[in-house]
């Protein structure tokens, strides 16, 4: 096993070492009832990954097993992974779906690297997920699907449960189709409608297993499919037989409880990147009584933004989905012009084509809030997989000297205050923002403690008052501070005035070609992104700010950096690790923080792009740690890389 | 502060003090003065008025305007006016646009607008021709122009603005030209009475890259014969003295009519149910036909911002949530 103190307790775990309780004492609630008359067995955390065909149902069962494993007040991290077809060939590889759910008694940072229980629902899923899987793990096989075709499909030559493929693994066959179908002997649903129960039977198998309670499912459940109620009672039943399975079968010599975590006190709920990005950018929106304008145009990962805010009309946001990426920054930047917080959210491939209009909002000097969702590139790339190889675009990838303020999100959570902070510095410094995230924090979650409404920062909007008799308003007239020009909405009597793409006189906003006003624009419009550093918080490291390695990261690689780090720093090693969110401009305390290290080490899922950046900025040897997979960072894989970093130190 | 108070707006009011610089002798002249003198009689307030283009010759037409105006990028402008009207649906919002800009690199916006039917007025300059950028054909070139990118003659079909609004759904199609100014400002006028999307193609004229582009039908003398004016309920009729008509045949293709055959001339409905008699003028042969100006399409229809906001109002007032209840959703659950 490896030295790491998060998988030492998987470790024990796995093999059985932690002490074995018996379940007498423990049966004071239901929760605990399943489990009468086997060994319960406590751990601290456990990884599990759903996986099966894409119409499996593996979401929707990761989606419950979250919900109630977050109620249940564990601390929770999910990573789901699946194909950008909506259905792929049934039983083929490129149809697999999966989920992984790591749940645990302590505060985590990622998903887990490796799982503990895989849940395989055909061999395709077998396939590409067993690899994946810890020696000793539990493998919980359909086995209904692993007849000649499907194996075929999954490229196995012979099926792998009678050669030596599972050895190691602790493998329990059910055949849950089968099982399924007698549950729901009574039930009106067709054959097919039966059959897609089945991911039930095995959540309600996992229930017993984990001491989860079913009453959460239950609710979700009829609240899903409030208008079938055939559905509703089809689900249950197989869950319910599932989970009766388990308990009076002997497949399972163990279940196993997971304490609840003990996470800071407050209010919880569990959120994914996307949504919290939405609420972040509505309670902006309602904390400065601006209401928000989305124009979008649907692509992955970013559609859910879409979806979510336009079920905010109530809280006054109008949702525009526009003819394409274009028409959608462009009726965002139509919307601030006239006093609204315009946003578009796409993805990679919009924000290409929403360059231009991006340098029309820095010209402008508009706010305007570029939402970027980040997946595998280039061109359509790998649409459903993360990646965060868009910073240089969104650093440079606009004609002429046109800098833009880019900050980032970093877990599910951190994309509220992320959401919140674009609009503080939109408003306030009359600019244009990249929010980067990407696929994995859009898709994952994680419990989140509540903000107090109240302790939220306040955004103070003015709008430019009305114009003076005989006194000609000067729309590039700007704030001495800031250097923001004022937001002069059409409308206002007295403030008629024109703006455009083509360069402006200072202060008037005629058009002017003279070389000394267009130098002293550019640098002007530099100068308002670079005042933004003024009012950022201190870097706030893990551990010293002095020390040997310096682990510096941006975006959802936070997890799995401070994960690796914190393990380090428990070895002894002088180690510190710091998350950037503001990337441009980048915070004014960073070099110095970086100059007391000896070296400073940057895990990227792309091939070095902040390091290029902190290279040229600083000149400090910054040392790129790529990966651009499709895939986020194992922590482990962070640590041994700075394992060596720390061997080469010493040599 | 340059509004009016207690006086009667004039044109002079909605001259901004910005020198004009189009080329002397350009059509676009004549319609920044139509326009002004519209507005003035339509009693427009500046503050009110917004003014957006893209880019090309005609595009500059805000910054000439004592009104607010937004010089976008090229093709965008109806995407970006779009925004402003579904935020402000009180704002007078009017889309300045050429054939290059809205035909070509913006006819994906153009065609949406129709579709969606938002309350924009749309003013599209169409002189045959890429003027600011020296001269290359555009979508609406003739077949076989000679330009700087066709020297050997083009071999594009161009295609009718006019049809493609009507194609796409336009609640109000119409053209005038930028020399006959009581038509145009007439046009300009009925465009702002309109509620959705009023298109208005103008045809101008380009005196450096493509002069005379319209001559052969509105030069003074051929005009009564190589031009046919829609106007509401009367039947469509030209020449001299109004001797000449057009009708259609069973299969709704246009003949000429004269003599006693005059009675058959299709009386002008531009509020017919079905979009074929505007399309079947829309798409003569300009050859063969007198080349029709007025309103060809007129519907009412619902508006898009009106409809989008009455949305965004009905969600306010069944639902009251506060931020607090807002984050505090779904399954929540206390550590303490």
């Amino acid at each position: 096993m490896t030295n790491c103190q998060e998988c030492e307790r998987i470790a024990g775990y796995s093999h059985g070492l932690r002490e074995t309780l018996m379940t007498g004492a423990e049966t004071k609630d239901e929760g605990d009832r399943a489990a009468r008359d086997r060994d319960v067995q406590e751990l601290d955390q456990v990884v599990i990954r759903f996986a099966g065909d894409s119409g499996d149902g593996m979401q929707l069962t990761g989606d419950q097993f979250t919900r109630t494993t977050a109620l249940m007040g564990n601390d929770i991290a999910t990573f789901p992974d699946f194909p950008a077809e909506i259905r792929a060939p049934a039983g083929t590889i490129p149809g697999v779906s999966a989920f992984q759910l790591r749940f645990s008694s302590f505060d985590i940072h990622t998903p887990g690297d490796a799982p503990d229980v895989l849940v395989a629902m055909n061999p395709a899923a077998l396939k590409v997920h067993l690899p994946l899987l810890k020696k000793d793990g539990i493998l919980l096989l359909n086995t209904a699907s692993f007849k000649a075709i499907n194996l075929k499909k999954a490229k196995y030559e012979v099926d792998p449960r009678t050669d030596d493929t599972l050895d190691g693994y602790r493998v329990i066959e059910v055949d849950l189709t089968e099982r399924t179908k007698e549950a729901l002997a009574n039930c009106p649903l067709d054959s097919r409608g039966k059959d897609r129960c089945k991911n039930m039977y095995a959540l309600g198998i996992l229930y017993w297993l984990f001491h989860r309670e079913t009453e959460p499912t239950e609710k979700a459940i009829a609240h899903k499919f409030a208008k079938k109620p055939d559905v509703v009672e089809a689900n249950l039943i197989a869950m319910k037989a599932g989970h009766a399975y388990a308990e009076t079968t002997e497949i399972f010599q163990t279940a196993y409880k997971v304490a609840p975590a003990r996470l800071p006190p407050g209010t919880y709920r569990n959120i994914m990147g996307n949504q919290a990005l939405c609420l972040g950018l509505v309670a902006a929106s309602k904390r400065c009584e601006v209401p928000l304008f989305l124009g979008s145009y649907p692509i992955t990962p970013a559609s859910d933004i879409l979806h979510q805010l336009s079920g905010y009309k109530h809280h006054g946001v109008i949702t525009f989905q526009a003819e394409d990426e274009i028409a959608a920054v462009c009726a965002a930047i139509g919307a601030s012009y006239a006093g609204q917080l315009g946003i578009t959210s796409t993805s990679g491939p919009g924000v290409a084509l929403k360059t231009e209009a991006m340098g029309l909002a820095i010209m402008a000097e508009l706010p305007l809030i570029v939402l970027n969702v980040q997946r595998a590139g280039p061109s359509t790339g790998m649409p459903t997989k993360t990646q965060q190889a868009d910073l240089l675009q969104a650093m440079y990838g606009r004609n002429g000297e046109s800098p833009m303020v880019v900050i980032a999100c970093s877990t599910p959570a951190d994309a509220f205050e992320v959401g919140y902070e674009a609009i503080r510095i939109a408003t306030k410094h009359m600019v244009p923002v990249m929010v980067l995230s990407d696929g994995y924090i859009a898709n994952g979650s994680e419990p989140w403690r509540l903000p107090a409404v109240d302790e939220l920062p306040p955004i103070d909007v003015r709008y430019a008052p009305e114009g003076e008799a005989g006194v000609k308003f000067e729309p590039y007239k700007r704030d001495p501070e800031t250097l923001a020009r004022p937001w002069a909405k059409p409308g206002t009597p007295g403030l008629v005035h024109r703006i455009g793409g083509l360069e402006k006189q200072d202060g008037t906003g005629n058009i002017s070609y003279d070389p000394a006003n267009h130098q002293h624009m550019v640098d002007t419009r530099a100068q308002k992104v670079a005042n933004v550093a003024n009012d950022l918080p201190p870097l706030e490291p893990v551990g010293a700010r002095t020390g040997d390695v310096l682990v510096l990261g941006w975006g959802s690689p936070r997890g799995a950096i401070t994960a690796a780090v914190t393990r380090m720093q428990q070895q002894g090693h002088r180690v510190s690790a710091a998350f950037l969110r503001h990337l441009n401009p980048l915070p004014n305390d960073l070099e110095a923080l970086m100059r007391g290290f000896k070296r400073v080490v940057l895990p990227e899922l792309n091939k070095g792009q902040l390091a290029l950046m902190l290279r040229s900025t600083y000149l400090i040897d910054v040392q790129s740690y790529s990966q651009v997979n499709g895939q986020p960072f194992r922590s482990q894989d962070i640590q041994d890389f700075l394992e060596k970093v720390l061997e080469e130190l010493r040599g | 502060m340059t509004d009016v108070d207690g006086r009667k707006i004039t044109k002079r009011d909605f001259k901004s003090d910005q020198d004009v610089r189009w080329c002397p002798g350009c059509g676009d002249y004549s319609i920044l003065n139509s326009v002004q003198a519209a507005f003035a009689d339509l009693g427009k307030k500046l503050h009110e008025t917004v003014i957006i283009s893209g880019i090309g010759c005609s595009s500059r037409f805000p910054y000439y305007m004592e009104t607010y105006g937004f010089h976008t990028i090229h093709g965008r402008a109806p995407a970006l006016a779009t925004g402003v009207k579904l935020s402000n649906p009180d704002l007078d919002v009017w889309v300045v646009t050429g054939d290059g800009d809205a035909m070509s690199i913006g006819g994906n916006h153009f065609i949406h607008t129709m579709r969606r039917n938002v309350g924009l007025k749309v003013l599209m300059f169409n002189n045959r021709i890429y003027g600011l950028t020296k001269g290359q054909y555009s979508p609406t070139s003739p077949h076989g122009k000679v330009t700087k990118s066709t020297p050997m003659g083009s071999v594009d079909h161009p295609f009718s603005p006019i049809a493609l609004a009507l194609g796409a759904g336009g609640t109000f199609v119409a053209r005038s030209v930028d020399i006959l100014a009581p038509h145009l400002q007439a046009t300009i006028k009925r465009a702002d009475g309109h509620g959705g999307t009023a298109v208005v193609e103008v045809y101008q004229n380009c005196n450096i890259f493509n002069d005379g582009a319209y001559k052969h039908f509105t030069d003074k003398v051929v005009r009564s014969e190589r031009m046919v004016e829609l106007r509401q309920g009367e039947p469509l009729l030209f020449g001299k003295d109004h001797t000449k008509g057009i009708a259609f045949d069973e299969n709704f293709q246009p003949y000429l009519v004269e003599g006693d055959d005059l009675g058959k001339a299709y009386v002008w409905d531009e509020a017919a149910a079905s979009p074929a008699p505007a399309m079947a003028l829309a798409t003569m042969d300009e050859s063969r036909f007198p080349v029709p100006i007025g309103v060809f399409r007129r519907q009412d229809k619902a508006n898009y911002e009106q409809a989008v906001n009455l949305q965004v109002e009905h969600a306010k007032s069944t639902t009251q949530q506060s931020l607090e209840e807002l984050l505090y959703a779904g399954e929540i659950w206390e550590v303490s």
